[in-house]
């Protein structure tokens, strides 16, 4: 039996009487690139949701290294090695770049609290901030604020944010959407350096079919709140109901 | 919007601009007594009582994004509380830090109630908590006294046991001690708002969503700030029993929790020193409008409402661009 990174048993959220997700059940293998595709509201950004703690299943477990972390609030998977990106941009935007990238820095090693040390004393957190303000090319702006860089910026910015917990599993909704190709370019970079180097297990959801064909190792059709398909891209591809129900003429 | 350190090139200056005015203020504060006479003296403790009052406040406002209506239920728990405590052992330092230290204790209860809800929602929470002490104040007689608040309440001696007891029955000699108190809780709110905690209420403020992928309990956070700023309130009262000799229920009113949130505005929230310029302006407005009418609030609110419509960043900010308009060419820190 495989040992997943993270697993979800019968997972199922309704919001009246739309059923988001309807009882998904998948397995999320360390070290594989994973792309979840579907038509809109086929509840991608719910299952995420679901599964980086900001909705509560209605019923449904997910284990995440072996542990059941259904009831653990959002902050509490973040610490255990979960991380994410937001569909809609979430950066802070009042703070500087450098500001940003060290928020994530202090909460991962314990320094919030922290309250009458120096911020520029915090000699280890600056430096990772700094490395990752390097890493997302954001060198140049770092002590702009947040909210006064280009959209692609921001979105690299907040891409940042999510790798700067030092994830093992860091999920991003639509992280090209919005971007130019040279932007586009530095994001699957940084993806494919930190799957290598740190060992972060990447999961997208992605609209962009040439993004994920070229990216992911493994793709997941969803549909209806439902898993349609589940497989490597060639397998997919060659799925006949997934392209009579999403892909279409698109591969 | 007071974004923190920002790297500075060369070498640094210990004469900045900014701490010879720091500086100057501090040598002003220092020699008024030995210029002004007791008006002066009254007027500058209230005005520190004020900035402490607000600075408080925005902390909770300014920097983790929180408007609270109920500060004055603290500021009253502050007061009532080393009012109390004076009767009971006429120490100034028991009173001062007992009071202080029953408005953290009243501010963390409450506050775990009040940090469940953001916004308007918040707001609303910490107003109705509010008016309950204020309605405590009022009511429970035995304890509070009632409508006639508690009187005779001595200016108790500075006195720190075994080593020194200093009589506090001058105003002068009050206005010291009230004014090394305020400048060592404003260094440590400076501190505080530049150091990672500093930080984090910020991203809550611009984040909470975002704050919490970092891997924080938000919750917890809003819960520090609300205690920090309760602390803030309470002992800003707890300065007032010793200056007024009596404390009564309308400190305790929805209106004096006003008192902080025009200051902070006068000032400017995105400024440290907002809430400290504004709790002066405040009073310096106060006091020349007084003279030509009895509904000066009439008047301070249509300022507030100007300065909040043309100038968000209230009078600092305004001051901070007119420095950098006169000085071309020159980065300000």
């Amino acid at each position: 039996m495989t040992e997943y990174l993270l697993e979800t048993k019968g997972l199922r959220k309704t919001f009246g009487r739309l059923t988001a997700v309807a009882g998904v059940g998948l397995g999320l293998t360390e070290g594989t690139l994973t792309a979840i595709i579907g038509p809109n509201g086929a509840g991608k950004t719910t299952l995420i949701n679901l599964l980086t703690g900001l909705l509560t299943p209605d019923t449904g477990t997910v284990h995440f290294k072996g542990e059941d972390i259904t009831r653990v609030p959002s902050h509490g998977r973040v610490r255990r090695g979960l991380s994410r990106s937001f569909q809609i941009m979430n950066i802070f935007p009042n703070l500087t770049v450098r500001q940003n990238l060290l928020l994530p820095a202090l909460a991962r090693r314990g320094r919030n609290l922290h309250a009458l040390a120096r911020l520029e004393e915090e000699t280890g957190a600056n430096a990772e901030a700094e490395e990752l303000l390097r890493e997302i090319g954001l060198w140049d702006h770092r002590d702009v604020r947040a909210g006064a860089l280009s959209h692609g910026d921001q979105r690299l910015l907040e891409l940042g944010i999510a790798v700067g917990t030092r994830p093992e599993l860091c999920f991003l909704d639509e992280p090209c959407a919005g971007m130019n190709p040279i932007e586009r370019q530095t994001v699957l970079g940084l993806m494919r350096k930190l799957s290598g180097q740190r060992r972060t297990t990447f999961v997208i959801v992605e609209h962009d079919m040439d993004v994920v064909f070229s990216l992911a190792e493994r793709i997941i059709v969803m549909n209806h709140g439902e898993v349609l398909a589940d497989g490597t891209p060639a397998e997919i591809r060659e799925n006949r109901v997934v392209r009579e129900t999403y892909l279409g003429a698109e591969v | 919007m007071d974004v923190g350190p920002v790297a500075s090139a060369g070498r640094p200056r210990i004469l900045t601009p900014g701490r010879s005015a720091i500086g100057g203020l501090i040598l002003a504060l220092l020699l008024l007594p030995l210029v002004g006479g007791q008006y002066a003296q009254y007027v500058a403790i209230q005005v520190l009582i004020l900035s402490l009052f607000a600075l408080g406040f925005n902390i909770l406002f300014g920097y983790t994004g929180l408007l609270s209506f109920g500060q004055a239920g603290f500021y009253a728990v502050g007061a009532y509380g080393c009012a109390k405590l004076l009767l009971l052992k006429p120490s100034l330092l028991f009173g001062v830090i007992g009071g202080t230290l029953l408005a953290g204790a009243a501010a963390l209860v409450l506050g775990v109630l009040c940090i469940r809800h953001t916004r308007i929602y918040f707001s609303m929470l910490t107003l109705a908590f509010g008016m309950m002490i204020f309605s405590m104040a009022l009511k429970w007689r035995d304890f509070t006294g009632g409508d006639d608040g508690l009187v005779g309440i001595p200016r108790a001696p500075l006195e720190i046991p075994g080593l020194v007891s200093v009589s506090m029955a001058s105003m002068g000699r009050y206005y010291y001690f009230v004014l090394v108190v305020s400048l060592l809780a404003i260094g440590i709110a400076y501190r505080l708002v530049h150091s990672p905690l500093g930080l984090t209420f910020q991203g809550i403020r611009d984040s909470e969503g975002r704050m919490a992928f970092t891997g924080v309990s938000v919750r917890a956070y809003r819960l520090i700030a609300f205690v920090i700023a309760g602390l803030y309130a309470g002992l800003a009262g707890a300065l007032l029993p010793a200056l007024e000799n009596t404390v009564t229920p309308p400190v305790a009113h929805w209106t004096t929790s006003a008192d902080p949130v025009l200051a902070t505005l006068l000032g400017g929230i995105q400024a440290f020193a907002g809430p400290i310029v504004g709790a002066f302006l405040f009073f310096m407005i106060k006091d020349i409008i007084v003279r030509f009418t009895e509904y000066w609030l009439i008047w301070l609110g249509i300022i507030v409402v100007v300065l909040v419509m043309g100038f968000r960043g209230g009078v600092v900010s305004l001051a901070t661009a007119r420095w950098r308009a006169l000085r071309p060419g020159r980065e300000a820190p």
